[in-house]
């Protein structure tokens, strides 16, 4: 696993309790699901997040997803077959709750976060910036990147807000630390 | 299979007949209230919003200024990153380019991200010239397209219709195209969605070729930028093999970090929300991952046009959010349609005349839908100075008919006006007449205002369009000045106290 | 402190009660006002129509007749707005130097009534009686081109005798427009219509607005609505005393 970019920030705002707490409320907001947990307990919280649905993972996750299958080029049609993903990501942004992919090897190709309906993702709480400048002075522009809000969202029909068009349907960011 | 707003007639009778359909102006009124209200709470949770919006307009101002060379950066970039770079002057040139892509990879359909670049040279309908299909996939255009509609709105062009509409057109049309609606299927918005999510799937698996905009383009290190909310676009950016994307000129910005301030202030401007749900960044091909073909399309199509334009070329700053259709009193009650454009509203108001002169008569009745309150350079995320463009385009419609052998009414009555005002003994006589008219006028009038003065009834001519539907007070025997002569400024008693008739 | 009036041309010929009104008030406040017998019209309405070059002699006239005066007070803010941001296009479009000079001296002395009052005079109450309820849309161009403020509605507060409510909607434009009000008719009797609905959901007797022309037009379509709302200028409210009363 190699990150294009130096991790983890320094921190911009002082205190770092109240960013992670904006973060975890922002992501909420957006109607996506926050669980919190200890380092070492990321395999056993993504266990329980996936339940019994059938799982894609890239790479270089790092880390054993029981009955997970590893991401090996698999076609469109082939991960619409898969329930769900497990990657990890570059930043959080806590000021919008966002989570920024750059598709390294711990997060896997673009099209694998993006196909299977629901998507874990796993940030590290040290990964979490103040803002959107944070955020861009981190990132490589030489890498795609993908900028995650919630999950899929329209408010095509009379402006009203639903969740759910074609990407994943339900975002789950496990938090560590 | 979409409309076409060739033939729109110009906007005064295109609003009338808007301003006749009830529902249309009740979905309107509750979808702009709706979105206004959302982006007023983000904005004001920002503190120093104005500096951004000065630094917003600020990134943008420096790029157009030195357009050619960031260009050059851009191209150099996107050639570097594996991208093949095409320039095209117009609507016509950049069809034909994307055309000859599909048709390179034999495909006889091609996914699309919502894009308004592509809107705006008519793509759909010359791809479908070609006998290749273009699929829509946003939520919006797929109702606008499978509608045989026209969009309305930027960021939601089918803004002028509701769910029990939107429900309509989907039982009548998906079956033809591809999946059908489910038979199930009601009016709810998170079902309409899920019965989109269904139908274009299939779409997006089996797609070789798909079309794109950008809303940046990355000049220094050759990056396109896609902001959407439901995740088609990540489908087509990333599923199949090619990718084409259409970008205009103006969306360059020269290096990465002059993404910030635009970052911030689209999705709060636009949508109404702290971020949008997705943003796609990508440099060219990414071995392994997504499209291993990119096209990027340049394109002109009056862009230098309006680059040249000292005043209007401001409106190339514009980054396509539509705050300003949503504050807008006029677009809130006649819709995007009666501007006979895919960019509807104020800034469509002043960037059809700039993108495409204001020679025919449809385009020059643009810069006059307009009451110029200003609402939309309040929210303009990049400080275009709308109200003033309107009325430097105005000047420019004005002018372009200052060859007429036989000058417009309006003309000559400006003229008159002029000469009438360039010389305070001229209006003093105007006045006079005009008092003599209003002892007339009333005498024949049975209305009285409250507050005691005469209404002036129904009048012919031009003036019927106020006498219409509004009363007018009949004009007082005595003018201000007359009464300042006469009273030495109110020094002297006023027998006629008040003036009235 | 020499001081004109600069009545606007649609006062002058149509609402010569305002321009009456605000001489009556500034002199109550002990400012000796003028008014300058050569002047016209700002040449709004043909800047706002496109006519520039028929605008410029019309500027002409305006610098002329008001130079050398310390502050033009005008009780409109669209007349106010063009005089500081219009009059400068129009003189650049002239192409001559000294017009360009002329209006660089009167665009920043030409003030909107409220303006003058509360910057200049320093002074909210202005001794104003006025015992109904009034309800104040902001026109646009005092709002949003000059960007008056709560000015009016802190003159407005300090009348006595005066129930002052809140319009609904009040930032939004009531649709007059200036030609556009004849060239969009159906549009600005739409926007009109909603106005004068927000109206007279107030219950006020009397809208009251910084710009006659505003009032012309919502005015216009309370009357014929026989809503029974009149209408009235900032300037005759504030210059209304107990003996008037």
């Amino acid at each position: 696993m190699s990150p294009a970019v130096d991790l983890p920030p320094a921190p911009r705002a002082p205190d770092r309790g109240d960013l992670i707490a904006l973060f975890v409320e922002r992501v909420e907001d957006y109607r996506a699901l926050v669980t919190r947990c200890a380092p070492d307990e990321v395999g056993s919280v993504v266990a329980e997040v996936l339940g019994s649905a059938s799982s894609v993972v890239p790479p270089g996750l790092g880390l054993e997803v029981p009955g997970s299958v590893v991401d090996d080029g698999w076609t469109a049609a082939e991960l619409d077959a898969i329930d769900a993903v497990v990657t990890r990501a570059r930043v959080g942004i806590a000021e919008t709750g966002t989570i920024v992919l750059d598709h390294a090897p711990d997060q896997g190709r673009r099209a694998i976060s993006l196909v299977p309906d629901l998507h874990v993702c796993i940030v590290d709480a040290t990964q979490v910036v103040a803002d959107v400048p944070d955020a861009i002075a981190l990132l490589d522009p030489a890498r795609p990147t993908t900028w995650i809000s919630g999950p899929s969202a329209t408010s095509d029909i009379e402006l009203d807000r639903v969740e759910g068009v074609h990407g994943p349907r339900t975002l789950h960011v496990v938090l560590l630390g | 299979m979409s409309g076409t707003f060739v033939g729109m007639p110009a906007f005064p009778t295109a609003a009338r007949e808007a301003l006749a359909d009830t529902q249309l102006r009740r979905n309107l009124a509750h979808a702009t209230r709706t979105i206004r209200d959302k982006r007023a709470a983000v904005v004001a949770e920002v503190e120093g919003w104005e500096e951004l919006r000065v630094a917003g307009a600020a990134v943008k101002e420096a790029a157009l200024r030195d357009l050619a060379t960031h260009l050059e950066t851009l191209e150099a970039s996107l050639v570097r990153a594996g991208a093949t770079v095409h320039w095209a002057r117009d609507a016509e040139e950049a069809c034909a380019i994307v055309a000859g892509v599909a048709r390179d990879h034999g495909a006889d359909e091609v996914v699309k991200v919502k894009s308004m670049a592509t809107a705006e040279i008519g793509l759909n309908e010359a791809l479908e010239a070609e006998g290749i299909a273009a699929w829509e996939t946003d939520l919006a255009e797929l109702i606008v397209q499978l509608g045989d509609d026209l969009p309305s709105h930027i960021l939601v062009p089918a803004i002028h219709r509701n769910r029990a509409e939107v429900r309509e057109i989907f039982r009548r049309r998906m079956g033809d195209v591809g999946r059908p609606a489910p038979d199930d299927l009601t009016d709810e918005p998170s079902m309409l969605a899920g019965a989109a999510r269904e139908h274009l799937r299939d779409k997006f698996l089996r797609a070789k070729v798909a079309v794109s905009g950008a809303n940046f383009a990355v000049a220094d290190t050759g990056t396109l930028v896609v902001v959407e909310s439901e995740g088609n676009g990540r489908m087509c950016l990333t599923l199949p093999d090619v990718l084409v994307s259409v970008v205009g000129i103006e969306k360059v910005v020269a290096t990465w970090s002059d993404l910030d301030p635009m970052l911030r202030l689209l999705p709060r401007s636009s949508t109404g929300e702290r971020m949008n749900p997705y943003t796609s960044t990508w440099s060219g091909v990414t071995p392994g991952d997504g499209p291993q073909e990119v096209h990027v399309v340049l394109l002109d199509n009056g862009r230098t046009r309006a680059l040249a334009d000292d005043v209007g070329r401001q409106a190339l700053r514009c980054i396509r959010c539509s705050a300003c259709l949503n504050v807008c009193p006029v677009y809130e009650r006649v819709g995007g349609h009666a501007y006979g454009s895919v960019y509807p509203g104020p800034i469509g108001a002043i960037l059809n005349p700039l993108l495409n002169g204001v020679s025919d008569e449809q385009t020059a009745s643009l810069p006059y839908a307009s009451s110029l309150c200003g609402a939309c350079f309040e929210v303009c995320p990049v400080r275009i100075d709308i109200p003033s463009v309107l009325v430097d385009q105005r000047a420019a419609v004005v002018d372009s008919h200052r060859g007429d052998r036989v000058p417009k009414p309006e003309a000559v009555v400006m003229k008159a006006a002029a000469w009438t005002f360039s010389d305070a003994r001229r209006l003093r006589w105007a006045e006079r007449a005009s008092g003599v008219a209003g002892r007339v006028l009333g005498r024949f009038s049975r209305t009285t205002l409250p507050g005691g003065r005469t209404a002036a009834g129904r009048l012919p001519g031009p003036a019927a369009g106020w006498t219409g539907a509004r009363d007018l007070p009949a004009p007082p025997p005595e003018s201000f000045r007359e009464w300042w002569d006469r009273t030495d400024g109110g020094h002297r008693p006023d027998d006629d106290q008040e003036g009235r008739s | 402190m020499r001081v004109a009036l600069q009545v606007t041309c649609v006062n002058d010929a149509m609402f010569p009660d305002t321009g009456k009104a605000v001489v009556r008030l500034l002199r109550r406040l002990g400012v000796d006002v003028d008014f300058p017998q050569a002047q016209t019209c700002c040449g709004q309405p043909m800047v706002n129509t496109g006519y520039l070059d028929e605008a410029v002699p019309v500027v002409r006239t305006f610098v002329d007749a008001f130079a050398g005066y310390d502050a033009i007070v005008t009780p409109s803010g669209s007349c106010a707005g063009s005089a500081r941001h219009q009059h400068s296009i129009v003189a650049d479009r002239s192409g001559d130097p000294a017009l360009v000079a002329a209006v660089a001296q009167t665009g920043p002395r030409t003030y909107e009534l409220s303006e003058f009052l509360v910057d200049v005079l320093d002074v909210t109450d202005v001794g104003a009686y006025f015992p109904h309820r009034v309800t104040y849309h902001p026109t646009c161009h005092s709002l949003r081109m000059l960007g008056v403020g709560d000015r009016p509605q802190r003159l407005l507060e300090a009348v006595h005798g005066i129930q002052l409510v809140d319009l609904p909607n009040a930032t939004e434009c009531c649709g007059f427009g200036g030609t556009f009000a004849l060239k969009n008719a159906d549009t600005s009797v739409a926007m009109g219509a909603d106005k004068a609905r927000h109206v007279r959901d107030t219950g006020a007797e009397v809208l009251v607005a910084g710009d006659n022309s505003c009032l012309m037009h919502v005015g216009g379509m309370l009357s014929r609505q026989r809503a029974g709302v009149r209408v009235m200028h900032l300037a005759e409210i504030l210059a209304a005393t107990e003996e008037t009363a």
